[in-house]
């Protein structure tokens, strides 16, 4: 996992990759027509020119969302920045129903990035979209001198269709809908806090980044499924207080319902930190009916990225959002204003 | 979880509960003049409110939320002498994440970093030694802040750089002792604590004899706590049948971190460092006798203030804010008139709202919808 950290005699990103001469036309060649490689890519063309009568035929709407990635460190056990990339804006389309089709990426290098680690990330990009049915049709390449980025930023822009009927939005959310997460909370947060902070725990977790658009994709079919958000920054909390700003609801969860592995409740529980605060890369929320909900929950669990979905709490007409805690006592469950503050003693 | 989960079962809980229920009603309080219990502690204070324990409590029992956060009793003039250490272009300020946000009179430490300061948040002051060896042409400064429960790890942090050698580390020293501060409260005429719920963490090094006073010259039933929910259902029942049998004493409901005699070891390590020093101001309470610590003359060239000279700061909080009163017990958080208005935890005025273990913070962020700003109730 130590890409960064190899002998000095390694090849490194120059200024002269950015320069649009012949040293940056040889890295997009080698390295990312030939990882990415697909028929748009191939036609050379400054944009990629995507043919409106199969989107069309997948749905009447074209979701279209962008999204900047920065995270340090850039490995980390699950991923690395370029999974996460295709991972992340893949999610916001998937999130909205839509199939994700196509992707731009824009690499932002700092000059001195080892070309190696470049290679795993881009590697990892191409595998990601690959699996997940995704084209990467169009990208950009800057390189910036030492100090002015942090070795690599990336930013993807993705495409696709919305099937005709479906219809998931935060404004949809009922009072009566059961609240829904797709698996367990946190394992993203939990594992680049760990890193990040050097805190040394074995903690045996891994970032839950993953695509998303195949655990949904059967739910597009199903009535009653009224919002679905990946709980990314901010986590599920983020998402609970996004339904109830648009949808005018108030939301009861219920904290025993929770899932939870046990080494990010550990984390959580040394550090003073809440699970629902963490952030996650591979985990939705949905507002569903009841009616569905049992039908949504056997969905989600007959796909291995949602084997641990469950049931968290209920939309109510009240708008504040309560977390019923273990002794029965309900609190507001408020938003943190900035990143959270491990406690001292 | 072990060790977790054991101490939350909601029917052990309840069966608590019910005991505490009957024995509430053999006190001689009752709801209009409830038994104050002091929890001195902000853990305590964050899982009181976290799991709804005030809620559960019998009408005829009450908690204060008492002292016993480090940064809540921080001085903002402290503040600004660590922002003016922090300013120099060699120093490397190392801080708990805690208080980062604590305002001082020209802004937080957060405030100093944003304006180009090197400041840095550690898990550990040890973690601030490595930085230091790592960084031999900078100077590493770690905020040395907390009770007896933070002291031994600056102690041990310290000892090893004097074995090191190390010349470019010294530490802020804003450690304080409890046992001054509570003897201040309780001489304090119109400050009403029937009993107290000790701290589990300090009583960890300090052991259960400093307590005695408490029960001795001030006759307060005491009873030293854990953090977890039956934790302080169990101490509090202590503390209730304590004052039904009409007894006073110590009594240590956390005996599975809690040894008698304290931890010896860091005892010895505190007394080798650090020594105390005469009067030390806390914000909200005002200058307390003998509750300052320094650095024993040994360790005196580890001094952050010797080292950068610092300007004394003298800050006079806001008239408008309770802080004090909170801390005292004598109002509520949200009878404070700044509450929710001109002090939240985005805009703290008081160090009670900074940080999570602030009796206002953890108000704010658990209820402050459920109650509105109210009139005082008269103290006591």
């Amino acid at each position: 996992m130590n890409h960064s950290k190899q002998q000095s005699s390694q090849q490194v990103i120059t200024m002269a990759h950015g320069s649009g001469g012949r040293a940056m036309q040889q890295m997009i060649e080698r390295m990312f027509l030939a990882a990415f490689d697909n028929p748009w890519l191939g036609e050379r063309e400054d944009g990629a020119r995507l043919a409106l009568a199969e989107l069309s035929q997948q749905g009447d709407r074209l979701a279209f969302t962008t999204d900047s990635y920065v995270i340090d460190p850039i490995f980390f056990p699950g991923g690395n920045i370029g999974k996460l990339a295709v991972c992340g804006t893949a999610n916001d389309l998937a999130v909205s129903g839509a199939t994700p089709a196509y992707l731009s990426c824009g690499f932002i290098l700092e000059e001195g990035l080892p070309l190696d680690d470049l290679q795993a990330i881009v590697h990892a990009m191409a595998q990601t979209a690959r699996a997940a049915g995704i084209a990467i049709v169009t990208g950009d390449t800057k390189v910036v001198q030492r100090g002015a980025a942090d070795k690599i930023f990336i930013n993807t822009s993705g495409l696709g269709a919305i099937p005709t009927a479906v219809n998931w939005a935060a404004k949809n959310v009922r009072p009566g809908d059961r609240l829904i997460v797709s698996g367990t909370l946190g394992d993203h947060g939990a594992t680049i806090l760990n890193l990040r902070e050097q805190l040394g725990m074995d903690l045996g977790t891994e970032s839950d980044c993953a695509v998303l658009a195949p655990l949904l994709a059967p739910l597009r079919a199903l009535p009653g499924v009224h919002a679905v958000r990946d709980a990314t920054r901010g986590g599920v909390n983020a998402i609970l207080h996004e339904f109830a700003e648009a949808s005018g609801c108030g939301m009861v969860i219920e904290e025993g319902a929770l899932p939870v592995k046990p080494a990010v409740r550990g984390i959580c529980e040394l550090l003073g930190l809440e699970p629902l605060n963490f952030a996650n890369e591979g985990k939705v929320v949905l507002a569903v009916t009841a009616e569905a909900e049992q039908r949504v929950l056997e969905i989600l669990r007959a796909h291995p990225l949602g084997v641990d979905a469950a049931t968290i709490g209920e939309v109510t007409s009240t708008p504040e959002i309560c977390l019923r805690g273990l002794l029965g006592v309900s609190r507001q469950l408020m938003l943190p204003h900035a990143e959270p503050l491990p406690r001292i003693c | 979880m072990r060790f977790v989960d054991e101490f939350r079962d909601p029917q052990l809980a309840k069966t608590l509960l019910e005991r505490l229920h009957q024995r509430a009603r053999q006190l001689p309080f009752s709801a209009e003049k409830p038994m104050q219990i002091m929890e001195v502690c902000g853990g305590h204070t964050h899982a009181i409110f976290k799991f709804g324990l005030d809620k559960l409590l019998p009408p005829q029992l009450e908690f204060i939320h008492g002292p016993g956060c480090p940064v809540c009793v921080l001085p903002m003039g402290r503040i600004d002498a660590c922002c003016e250490i922090a300013a120099h272009p060699e120093v490397i300020f190392c801080t708990f994440g805690d208080a980062l946000r604590v305002p001082g009179k020209r802004g937080s430490l957060l405030q100093a970093r944003e304006r180009g300061a090197d400041v840095r948040v550690v898990y550990s002051p040890l973690d601030a030694l490595t930085l230091a060896r790592e960084n031999p042409q900078r100077q590493v400064v770690f905020f040395a802040l907390g009770f007896e429960t933070t002291m031994p790890v600056t102690a041990v942090t310290l000892q090893q750089a004097r074995r090191e050698n190390l010349t470019n580390f010294t530490i802020f020293c804003q450690h304080i002792s409890l046992m001054p501060t509570l003897r201040s409260l309780l001489q304090q005429d119109d400050v009403r604590i029937d009993a107290f719920l000790a701290p589990g963490h300090v009583s960890m090094i300090i052991g259960t004899a400093p307590y005695a006073f408490i029960n001795h010259d001030f006759g307060k039933p005491l009873v030293i706590s854990g953090f977890e929910p039956l934790d302080l259902l169990q101490s509090v029942l202590l503390l209730v049948e304590q004052v039904c049998d009409a007894s006073c004493k110590t009594e240590n409901q956390y005996r599975r971190i809690v040894p008698e005699q304290g931890n010896l070891l860091a005892q010895q390590a505190m007394r080798e460092v650090f020594q105390l020093a005469g009067d030390s101001e806390w914000r909200g309470l005002g200058l307390i006798e003998e509750s300052g610590i320094a650095l024993t003359a040994d360790y005196a060239s580890f001094d952050a203030e010797r080292r950068f000279a610092p300007q004394a700061q003298s800050v006079v909080d806001d008239p408008r804010a309770r802080c004090g009163d909170v801390l005292t017990g004598r109002c509520k958080p949200h009878q404070c008139p700044l509450f929710g208005s001109g002090c939240t935890p985005h805009n703290a005025f008081g160090a009670l709202m900074v940080s999570s273990e602030g009796a206002c913070a953890a108000w704010y962020q658990y209820r402050h919808r459920e109650e509105a700003p109210q009139p005082q109730r008269a103290a006591g």
